[in-house]
């Protein structure tokens, strides 16, 4: 999809005063905590599990060119083939080429957010193949022709009204009296439109969550079963994965997993965690007959020995976009690309450019609470202070704030200077405050008090009044 | 230059090293052919084998799992009629081609329409054996295979799976282990806990999203017998 | 009590300007917990905002300047956990690739506390003399909490203060917003998260509203005060040494001198 983050102010301002996208996301700010929480709870390991999880993947990306040659031999080994792709354009093109030589007239997908990434559906849709998302979520989004909001709950942002909306408009031969008002109802309506799809479909497309070397498969992690009727029913399994999802063995695997489902959802495991290994064997009586894996790099592979090769370690499983005041207030939408929250504002600017992407590393308080959620304990803030220092050093950073900057940098390291503009600032605003106690407007000041008071200062600097104390304590013991 | 070499030499530049030496490829060949396991939770691992029954009953459970416990698997077809039954569903089931499944005593339940074989859109219920259950997280595992189509675990609205006490397992780690004695991996393995679920629509958990909206498992007491090799 | 102690104050750049009368309840506290009390002139700044706008240069010269005005001290103690983590933590994380000045940088970061975690972890302090009849509420400050596991600190010392009514807040732990530059880039979202910080305040029917960090307090009671709230907002250190009678809260006007 193509990029809008440059336009995040502009967007987040539409988040912020959007009635269904507060209510929705009132319902899933205070659910997914909790459920976390009260998962961990259960889990007296959790915090040596998260210790464990991220030596497994810090081990995995020290050695990445080892596991990727040792997953495509043992990919190769099952039946199944690699396809290697540098970038969205080399990746499309793979999953096209497969497509075609099959003669593919529909494909289903189970979610992926690297096929977001690289723009896949757009791509097929004009080469004259139909994708059809059959996550709800990503269904729903699909039908509503936007992008989704959040990495594992794509149309988060939603009420069900808007549901049934999009229901109504798109499934014109059902009756249009039929009550579709209720979650029950709409959920029987996608599985019941999806079916003939899944059982259609000449080509099933998943995303992975896990690639495991030792093996040759690939995970994915569900829980509505559309993943697994979309890889099984077609003659065609295509896997569409970015490099960092390779684990070295099934029991790293099974310790990521042990992660994942708590982060994400506060599940103990998802209802279908599901290992393929290679296409259908010669016994098998269902199954695709053809395995293929698009491995996609798309930035990853640079982002190696730099400040952001933590980043790699992500299992996408939302915990620090469900715990972000941030992500919270404005949506996904607001980020403008397919990663919003946290994760998103460290990995966007990494994939698409820091001239692009600038604000979402901007826009954060650096609360933290991202980084102490994250099950393989990314730096997400140190990270987004990095892209803050690289566009200080390109002199990307808005000239009054940086000349401000300086400015108070350059006063602060001369005590003396500092302090007596500090005595003279809180005087004349202390002044000027006294009788209200806080000022509702106030010159150079209009980003803060746009929103709130600015209290007013005492009157007097501390350094002034303990220098004043100092004099009165050495007078009166007659020093 | 391939995409595969470019990325290889993207990353081992990003590294800041070549290609590793044999001896250090041969160290991590090592690594992963011993497969180590990482920490395991105590939940399941330190109890004893009834008392990981007993767990996973109750972790299954708590995920809208119906488990019934019978002495014998020659009382499962009464079993599945009773459910059926109960449930309000026609009596109707498509079995795994598993000659175990053959043997039951169908004959009993001669009102029960027994069709056999991989699933078919129509298919209302299916039944299945499973490979182990994973008592920690009240998980099934079930592999693909000429007797086992996967179709039968997704397709229908009702899935009901045969468990032997005896293959309760702890932990997901004994599972990849049993699996690993069974030979080459199989096309899939699934990991079900619970019936499919969405919870996409204000966050509010709907069951029986795409798969099954029921799952039943008909757990065997053949503990008299002790864990089978 | 502990044995005597040298301790230097880092006021803190918005207790300077704004409200010194924090760093007199710090001097105070400490003063009871058997501290002499130094406020070393050479200190202007931790250096946060440099930092946090990607300006490592400025923040490095700050950091050095606050190194060597802190030097020799038993400990430095600061009335806010943001800046006392941008010494502990982000300190030796500044000078990483300068061994010597990352050196001196740790040896300042194991002597630096955060005001009551300082008073009750170091100088076991386990109550505080003063007294404040008003119902009350704890906000927790992201640095402090996060960084420096400030928690039960202010609570337990809050505990000992008669006549304190002190409620819990629902969502204490989340981002009251302010952030530093954040407040001003990013005004709308920090409004909204204000906003309902003071929403949470507010449903605790709490008199007052308590932290350990002055930012997040300008960004409580900015918001408190445009929304005309009679909710008032103190820094913890003022109650705890028993100012509330004769000091009023943040932002309220000056000359009535009592608090309602």
């Amino acid at each position: 999809m193509d990029p809008t983050s440059r336009a995040f102010i502009e967007n987040a301002h539409a988040g912020l005063a959007n009635p269904v996208l507060r209510r929705a996301l009132g319902i899933a700010g205070t659910g997914f905590p909790a459920r976390r929480s009260e998962a961990i709870a259960r889990l007296p390991e959790f915090e040596a599990l998260r210790d464990a999880g991220k030596a497994i993947k810090d081990h995995t990306i020290a050695h990445l060119d080892f596991y990727l040659e040792l997953y495509e031999k043992n990919v190769a080994a099952a039946g199944g083939v690699v396809h290697w792709a540098r970038d969205a354009a080399e990746a499309r093109a793979a999953v096209l080429e497969i497509c075609r030589s099959v003669d593919a007239k529909i494909v289903t997908k189970g979610k992926s957010m690297v096929a977001e990434e690289i723009a896949l559906n757009d791509h097929l849709e004009k080469n004259g193949i139909t994708p059809v998302e059959t996550d709800l979520g990503e269904y729903i989004i699909q039908l509503r022709h936007e992008p989704p909001s959040h990495i594992i709950a794509p149309a988060i942002h939603l009420m069900k009204e808007q549901v049934t909306e999009a229901f109504r408009a798109a499934h014109t031969d059902l009756d249009p009296d039929r009550a579709i008002t209720e979650a029950p109802q709409l959920c029987a309506e996608a599985r019941a439109v999806l079916r003939p799809k899944f059982l259609a479909a000449d080509v099933g497309i998943t995303g992975a969550n896990f690639l495991v070397a030792e093996t040759g498969s690939s995970i994915i992690v569900t829980n509505e079963g559309n993943g697994d009727l979309t890889q099984t029913l077609p003659k065609v399994h295509i896997v569409v994965a970015s490099l960092e999802k390779i684990v070295p063995t099934l029991e790293d695997a099974a310790t990521l997993l042990r992660l994942l489902a708590r982060s994400a959802t506060g599940q103990e495991f998802s209802s279908y965690t599901t290992m393929s290994t290679g296409p259908r064997r010669k016994d098998d009586v269902d199954g695709p007959e053809q395995y293929h894996v698009v491995l996609v790099d798309n930035g990853r592979s640079a982002m190696i020995g730099g400040e952001f090769q933590e980043m790699l370690r992500c299992l996408r499983c939302a915990a620090c976009l469900n715990h972000c005041p941030v992500y919270t207030a404005i949506g996904g939408h607001a980020y403008g690309w397919v990663y919003p929250g946290p994760m998103g504002a460290v990995l966007t600017p990494a994939l698409i450019g820091v001239a692009e992407a600038g604000h979402l590393p901007n826009a954060s308080s650096f609360c933290g609470r991202c980084e102490s959620v994250c099950p393989v304990k990314i730096p997400l803030p140190k990270m987004m202070r990095h892209w803050r220092e690289r566009q200080f050093a390109q002199r990307q950073v808005a000239p009054v704030y940086r000349s401000g900057l300086k400015l108070w940098a350059w006063v602060a390291q001369r005590p003396a200077l500092y302090h007596a503009l500090v005595e003279i600032k809180a005087r004349l605003l202390g002044w000027l405050g006294a009788r209200r106690g806080r000022f509702r407007t106030l010159p150079l000041a209009g980003g803060w008090t746009e929103q709130r008071d600015m209290p007013a200062p005492e009157g007097r600097s501390f350094h002034a009044l303990w220098a004043e104390r100092q004099r009165t304590c050495q007078r009166e013991t007659g020093q | 230059m391939s995409a595969r070499d470019d990325i290889i030499g993207g990353i081992r530049s990003g590294l800041g090293r070549p290609a590793l030496s044999e001896a250090a490829k041969g160290g991590l060949a090592a690594r992963v052919a011993a497969h180590r396991r990482n920490l395991v939770p105590a939940r399941a691992a330190s109890l004893d084998a009834a008392g990981q029954v007993r767990l996973f009953v109750t972790m299954a459970q708590a995920v809208q799992t119906t488990v019934v416990r019978i002495a014998s698997d020659r009382e499962a077809p009464a079993e599945i009629a009773r459910y059926l039954a109960a449930e309000n569903l026609p009596a109707e089931l498509r079995i795994a081609p598993d000659p175990a499944l053959d043997e039951l005593p169908w004959a009993e339940r001669p009102l029960l329409t027994v069709r056999r074989g991989k699933a078919e859109a129509g298919d209302a219920v299916s039944l299945t054996p499973c490979l182990a259950a994973v008592a920690e997280t009240g998980t099934l595992m079930l592999t693909s295979g000429e007797a086992t189509p996967t179709t039968l675990n997704f397709l229908p609205d009702t899935h009901i799976v045969m468990l032997r006490a005896s293959q309760v397992v702890a932990s997901y780690e004994d599972g990849w282990d049993l699996l690993r004695t069974r030979g080459a991996l199989p096309r899939t393995v699934n990991f079900i806990t619970g019936p499919s679920r969405t919870g996409d629509i204000e966050q509010k958990i709907e069951l029986g999203a795409h798969g099954p909206r029921r799952l039943h498992v008909i757990l065997i007491d053949d503990a008299k017998t002790g864990r089978r090799k | 009590m502990a044995e005597p102690a040298r301790v230097a104050l880092l006021v803190t750049c918005l207790v300077d300007l704004f409200r010194p009368s924090i760093g007199l309840a710090a001097v105070k506290l400490l003063e009871a917990a058997g501290c002499t009390v130094d406020v070393p002139r050479a200190q202007t700044c931790c250096g946060q905002p440099a930092y946090n706008s990607g300006d490592k240069g400025d923040a490095k010269a700050i950091a050095r300047q606050i190194v060597a005005a802190f030097a020799g001290y038993d400990y430095v103690v600061v009335p806010s956990g943001s800046c006392a983590g941008m010494v502990k933590l982000h300190y030796p994380e500044l000078f990483a690739d300068e061994p010597a000045m990352r050196e001196r940088a740790e040896e300042l970061a194991a002597r630096t506390w955060e005001l009551t975690a300082f008073l009750v972890d170091v100088r076991g302090m386990m109550a505080v003399a003063a007294t404040c009849t008003q119902s009350a509420t704890y906000h927790d400050s992201c640095s402090g909490l996060r960084e420096l596991g400030v928690k039960a600190q202010p609570r337990r010392l809050l505990a000992s203060v008669g006549g304190l009514s002190l409620k819990e807040l629902p969502g204490a732990e989340i981002c009251c917003g302010f952030g530093g530059t954040f407040a001003v880039k990013y005004p709308e979202i920090s409004g909204k998260m204000a906003s309902d910080k003071i929403a949470d305040i507010a449903a605790t029917g709490a008199d007052c509203v308590l932290a350990g960090d002055l930012g997040c307090l300008l960004q409580i009671a900015g918001k408190l005060s445009r929304d005309g709230s009679r909710v008032e907002a103190r820094h913890v250190a003022e109650v705890l040494a028993g100012m509330t009678e004769t000091l009023p809260p943040i932002g309220a006007p000056r000359d009535s001198g009592r608090n309602g």
